[in-house]
């Protein structure tokens, strides 16, 4: 299965909540936490149900609560995409 | 006693324009606002012509966020509350945010964004709903998301009576003014426009079938055959009186001087409906006698069971022809919860203004209705006070007085 890339998820971080005139999304932000990128508790959600949708990984909603930067959600989906 | 609330900023999305001066220019031409439905393809419904917000643009007028995790209902109040705070010069941020209230009224709630999920739950499965979608639907989202937005942490809440709604937020907004707020965001919008909620308001059997624009909505009309419906509304700013002094306001567009609600009985009791008790309870409330009020912004239901129910009532409380009326909603078609909020901002217009904006497309008023229907043409005239009628499908009725901000009577203070 194709890696999930930080621009694959960024593209589906805006579908999934829309982008905040204040944040650059293309930043550099592979570290930074959703809080911080203004992505509160549904939009994380919400995230974490297109990549079931999408990328056929699965996220329950409460590991999705524990993924706190878009380096932990790549980490998550490939380590279980490299599985399957 | 509290001084009574006045009005100092106003936001309008409507048909007939974005923004009050566009709306309040367009409505005293005569422009009539409603046309062939775009927004979906409605050439398969008896129902064919709205009047739609069609300037009305969510893409950098909308925070980006907000725009896929709301309905175009909340986008559209977003925006007219933006244009309300900046019309009365209040920074939200310099407020204590516990003094300042969002109470909108809402009657479709966010039924096109609920359709577009549903759409996705039957057709792809239930992973495909959106997460929110358990958010953006709901009666009170606009409200909350006023209050996220501005950081108004005061008494929220949402009216849902159907057109009757937007008076009885601000009747809601006066009552909170009187527990200690200092400002309301009030007032509300509508955005019904989706095939499901067409489908909804059909049912109803109210509404006009007629697919010609300039004949489908004419109330009081010998050929009135139903109403059109309308999207958007009108954000109003309400404030304590005392309170929009101390902060500096620079405008006062009126008082918010009485209202009543009332609820018909059933139609088996036999009984008359109740809408001559909210208008007249809402007179007295203002402490004015029927000559006092200059204008009558009617609620023009459009068919004509209706139409003589509200001409009676007009006729009977101030005598035959006795008040001019007007019904500028002609021009953009019913806007259910929005409705009687834009007709308080084109009434407060007509006040700055003295000047009554006309009803269009009545060719023959109805010959024993004894009414002094405006038509046609702007009609000068010094407006001290205004009653606004508004009835919500179900019973609701509500009247709301509104009184000039410089003018002598006492009546609101309570």
């Amino acid at each position: 299965m194709k890696e999930l890339t930080l621009d694959d998820l960024r593209s589906l971080m805006r579908l999934s909540a829309g982008e905040d005139e204040s944040i650059d999304l293309d930043g550099d932000i592979i570290d930074t936490t959703f809080k911080d990128l203004a992505y509160d508790s549904l939009a994380v959600l919400e995230m974490a149900s297109r990549l079931e949708r999408d990328w056929g990984v699965i996220v329950p909603d409460e590991v999705a609560a524990t993924l706190e930067t878009p380096r932990a959600v790549l980490d998550y989906v490939n380590e279980r995409a490299a599985v399957n | 006693m509290t001084t009574a609330p006045v009005i100092t900023g106003i936001g309008v999305i409507a048909p007939t324009g974005l923004g009050a001066e566009a709306h309040w220019s367009a409505t005293l031409s005569g422009t009539r606002a409603i046309d062939t439905i775009r927004r979906f393809e409605s050439g398969y419904y008896p129902v064919r012509v709205a009047g739609e917000a069609r300037n009305f643009v969510a893409t950098g007028n909308v925070p980006g966020r907000l725009i896929p995790q709301t309905d175009h209902w909340t986008h559209m109040a977003l925006v007219a509350t933006d244009m309300a705070l900046a019309d009365a010069g209040v920074d939200p941020s310099a407020l204590p945010e516990y003094e300042m209230g969002v109470v909108t009224a809402s009657s479709a709630g966010g039924v096109e964004f609920g359709q577009r999920e549903i759409q996705e739950l039957w057709s792809k499965g239930p992973r495909h709903v959106g997460a929110y979608q358990s958010i953006a639907w709901f009666y009170a989202a606009t409200t909350g998301q006023i209050s996220i937005r501005y950081g108004m942490r005061g008494p929220c809440g949402v009216v849902v009576a159907e057109q009757a709604g937007a008076l009885e937020s601000l009747a809601q907004a006066r009552r909170v003014l009187e527990d200690g707020a200092r400002l309301v965001v009030s007032g509300g919008t509508e955005a019904p426009f989706s095939p499901y909620g067409l489908t909804c308001q059909i049912s109803n059997g109210l509404m006009s079938t007629q697919g010609d624009p300039a004949l489908a909505y004419r109330p009081f009309d010998t050929g009135a055959n139903g109403y059109v419906a309308g999207e958007g509304g009108a954000i109003l700013i309400v404030e304590d009186a005392a309170s929009a002094r101390a902060r500096g306001a620079e405008k006062v567009y009126g008082v918010i001087a009485g209202h009543a609600a009332t609820f018909d009985p059933a139609p088996a009791t036999g009984r008359p409906p109740a809408l001559r008790r909210a208008v007249e309870l809402a007179l007295a409330e203002a402490g004015l006698a029927p000559g006092d009020v200059d204008v009558v912004f009617a609620d023009a239901a459009g068919t004509p069971e209706l139409d003589r129910a509200e001409a009676e009532v007009i006729a009977a409380v101030f005598g035959a022809h006795g008040v001019p009326v007007t019904a500028p909603k002609t021009m953009t078609g019913r806007l259910y919860a929005g409705g009687p909020s834009l007709d308080v901002a084109t009434a407060l217009l007509a006040m700055r203004d003295s000047v009554l904006p006309p009803t269009v497309g009545v060719a023959e008023l109805v010959p024993d209705y004894e009414i002094d229907l405006v038509r046609d043409e702007p009609r000068p005239c010094r407006v001290r006070s205004a009653l606004i009628i508004a009835r919500g499908y179900g019973g609701f009725n509500a009247a709301l007085v509104l009184r000039a901000p410089n003018s002598t009577a006492t009546g609101g203070d309570r």
